[in-house]
């Protein structure tokens, strides 16, 4: 097998994204992206914990029998969540209670488990590192979309700072206050989907049923 | 009365699945038919009502800054332990009722199978827990909580599951098919669990 550490690292963000291709880790993925803040803090933990979860468990693979994986992977990676919680909420603190127990779901994330299963479990270190760093790479740039459309349309704002003049302090915009709800996110990522989809057809699902164009009957003259 | 609040609240108003987006990997990928979404869904149940209780008990007692002033340890803290204790007691409680259910009842481990190993990694519970510890639920709460979130996560994903049975009929556009039209229908779904927010009793 040929290494393309640039394939392994570039391939998860779109043509095999986790989130909307191998439908991970969509759990903690929705409520964090209502500011633009909050969510680039989630990317970043979780970043960190798939691509060192990945090098850590792929290190120890050929010592671990297959009976107990799951056990070692889980303590493995939660203890790499409490390193990134100690050190969110010691360095970001007010970020860290908007994140509430989003950080410590990190554990339960499934892009991590998913990963260090499907890929870790099979390969040397430094692939294993780089998957791990291309699929949290694909996650944050969909969180990331996402959360630029729902803070800037949602409240006018990016990062806090005001971008459209809004409504109530005497400017022109009138912010959508669906889009800072979480219903917002599942249509936002519906929608994703759906351009994602049209633009690289090979990813679209087939029917299980489809609709039977009945041939029009001779009309008889 | 608190407690029927709580419940009510649990259920409807902070439902875990549509509000939290909670248990959201496993809540798109079996919610195909009706009948395994319910065996999902009693399987959740089960497990939270074990496992919340049990982390509460962990908690309270051992855990939680100055909790182990009763040992005559009161300046110890042992906070940073407590993801990695939880989720090690949602494994250990999934592996024995595993062994619980296959020992005493084959029929009900028979047709939960797959769905009870698979719930370690199901976000919704670790998510109850750390909700759990965040609002410092004492015990009675946290037997509560853990009954009325697992209600609510099956009742959302039971609902899911009869919506999709009828949607696999429709005419969806080509990118939108599976997953994409599975989003937004969550999406309408939590919606409509929002009507329920703010209700008091």
């Amino acid at each position: 097998m040929s290494y393309q550490p640039k394939k392994i690292l570039f391939d998860p963000i779109v043509d095999n994204n986790p989130v909307i291709l191998q439908v991970l880790g969509i759990c903690s993925a929705l409520a964090v992206t209502s500011k633009l803040s909050t969510t680039i803090t989630m990317c970043i933990a979780l970043t960190v914990v798939t691509a060192c979860s990945n090098a850590a468990i792929s290190l120890v693979r050929n010592h671990t029998p297959s009976s107990i994986r799951i056990i070692v992977q889980m303590t493995i990676i939660s203890s790499l969540v409490i390193v990134t919680d100690q050190f969110i909420k010691a360095y970001a603190f007010s970020i860290s209670k908007d994140l509430s127990v989003f950080v410590g779901l990190i554990i339960t994330n499934c892009i991590v488990m998913g990963r260090a299963e499907a890929y870790a479990m099979k390969h040397p270190p430094l692939p294993s590192f780089l998957d791990g760093l291309g699929n949290g790479l694909g996650y944050s740039a969909l969180l990331m979309a996402v959360g630029v459309i729902r803070e800037l349309f949602g409240s006018g704002s990016l990062f806090g700072y005001p971008i459209l003049p809004l409504d109530r302090d005497g400017g022109w915009y009138v912010p959508n206050g669906l889009l800072l709800l979480p219903p917002s996110a599942f249509f936002l990522i519906g929608m994703i989907i759906w351009v994602v989809r049209s633009w690289k057809p090979a990813q679209v699902e087939q029917p299980e049923y489809k609709i039977y164009h009945a041939p029009r009957p001779e009309v008889a003259s | 009365m608190e407690l029927v609040n709580l419940f009510i609240k649990a259920v409807f108003v902070e439902n875990l699945a549509l509000t939290f987006f909670l248990g959201m990997c496993t809540f798109l990928a079996v919610s195909k038919k009706i009948g395994t979404a319910l065996g999902l869904g009693i399987a959740v149940i089960v497990v939270q009502s074990l496992t919340i209780p049990i982390n509460n008990l962990i908690y309270q007692f051992l855990i939680k800054d100055r909790a182990l002033a009763w040992a005559g340890l009161p300046e110890i803290s042992l906070d940073f332990l407590g993801l990695i204790t939880y989720i090690s007691v949602i494994a250990a409680v999934v592996q024995v009722l595993e062994m619980f259910l296959d020992r005493y009842v084959p029929s009900l481990y028979n047709s939960l199978g797959i769905f009870l190993p698979l719930i370690t990694v199901n976000c919704a519970i670790l998510g109850g827990c750390l909700f759990m510890v965040e609002r410092d639920y004492n015990f009675s709460e946290s037997v509560t909580y853990g009954v009325a979130s697992g209600f609510g996560w099956a009742l959302a994903i039971v609902a899911m599951a009869g919506v999709r049975e009828k949607l696999k009929y429709s005419d969806i556009p080509a990118g939108l098919q599976g997953l994409g039209v599975t989003f937004i229908t969550a999406g309408l779904m939590a919606l409509g669990f929002m009507a329920f927010s703010g209700i008091q009793l």
